[in-house]
């Protein structure tokens, strides 16, 4: 298994699978490019026995990437702010609301059900896109890779139950449905609701950016009420 | 390419004030923000890294699957917690969807009635 020790290795199994899951799901809209690649490339380092770190080797360099990705989530938050202008108020005050409510019920659900600190610093920043949950976990002593799949899960069953949901809760406003789908399903949701409308594709992309960007900001005051909170149970 | 120079200056730059500063955000949100305002104040023209962008957001989620393969070492963890994580995920996301899309909803509403009533009025006048 010498050749899984070279970069090259990570490198190329992933893009290949990625891309095979791509061109299916071009022909069957259910396919998941993300959860099946990263599920076929785990299965098949347990069955050959080959070393997560060796794998990650190459797999560094892909995850490199997300840094400059999130950057360019400045262009959709550039190219919409025109429109998005227009109703800013009632966007811009869902966007924070939205972001806090994400963050602070996670927080005290899990604390709640009895879990611990790390965990709930896992889960709270589920509603930001991936690169910034992640980093937002690891700042305040959560787990980002389990934060980074509770992530992309959040994102997933958000894009799938979200748009059926808010309808029938009488939420039929597009702008509403974008910015409710923005702000807690990140990229994923926002793909899905693209497909509807290109409105509510660019209400949500514009979310997802400013929530992340919320998310990171409001984490510091949650996490120093979180401390106090906790010195206050001693 | 001048495209993803750009992206990677701001990536280089947040990181270096976030180093300096020792400010409590992630490194790559502080340039996220650097960026936005450079594009507001037209430092960066939209073209130059449009391509670049596009590309990298289209295809986000390849950069995601090494970091979902390295959640195999929290296997263990899972399977002790799932439920507690699950739950709270569940309610979480479900609370935050409807507080979320009922407030923009009444809020445009609201204003639209204001509107209304604005209208009426100017008519009368």
């Amino acid at each position: 298994m010498s050749i899984a020790v070279d970069p090259l290795f990570g490198i190329a199994v992933t893009v290949i699978v990625y891309a095979l899951f791509l061109w299916l799901q071009s022909r069957r809209s259910w396919v998941q490019p993300l959860l099946m690649t990263s599920a076929v490339i785990m299965i098949m380092l347990v069955v050959l026995k080959i070393p997560v770190e060796d794998y990650q080797k190459g797999g560094s360099w892909l995850s490199f990437l997300l840094g400059p990705a999130t950057i360019a989530l400045g262009v959709p938050i550039y190219k919409n702010a025109e429109q998005i202008r227009r109703s800013w108020r009632p966007i811009l005050g869902g966007i924070t609301i939205g972001a806090l409510c994400g963050l602070l019920s996670a927080g005290l659900l899990v604390m709640w059900m009895g879990g611990s600190s790390d965990m709930a610093w896992t889960l709270m920043p589920k509603s930001a896109t991936t690169p910034i949950s992640m980093e937002v976990s690891r700042l305040y002593g959560g787990y980002p890779e389990l934060t980074a799949v509770l992530t992309v899960l959040t994102g997933l069953m958000g894009s799938i139950i979200g748009p059926p949901l808010l309808r029938l809760c009488g939420i039929t406003d597009e702008t509403a449905i974008g910015v409710a789908i923005g702000t807690t399903s990140h990229g994923i949701g926002t793909a899905r609701v693209l497909k509807d409308s290109e409105w509510m594709g660019a209400v949500s992309g514009f979310s997802m950016g400013l929530t992340g960007i919320w998310v990171s900001v409001l984490a510091l005051p949650l996490h120093m009420l979180g401390f106090l909170w906790q010195i206050e149970v001693k | 390419m001048i495209g993803f120079a750009i992206l990677a200056f701001f990536q280089l730059a947040g990181w270096l004030i976030q180093r300096l500063t020792g400010l409590p955000l992630p490194a790559n949100v502080i340039g996220l923000l650097l960026f936005i305002t450079a594009l507001f104040l037209k430092w960066v023209s939209l073209h130059k890294v449009e391509e670049t962008a596009s590309f990298l957001l289209k295809y986000m989620s390849l950069f995601f699957v090494p970091v979902i393969v390295g959640s195999l070492a929290f296997f263990p963890y899972l399977r002790d917690h799932w439920a507690l994580i699950t739950g709270s995920g569940v309610i979480s996301l479900l609370l935050s969807l409807l507080v979320t899309g009922w407030l923009v909803q009444s809020h445009l509403q609201a204003r639209r009635i204001r509107q209304q009533e604005e209208e009426t009025h100017v008519h009368r006048g």
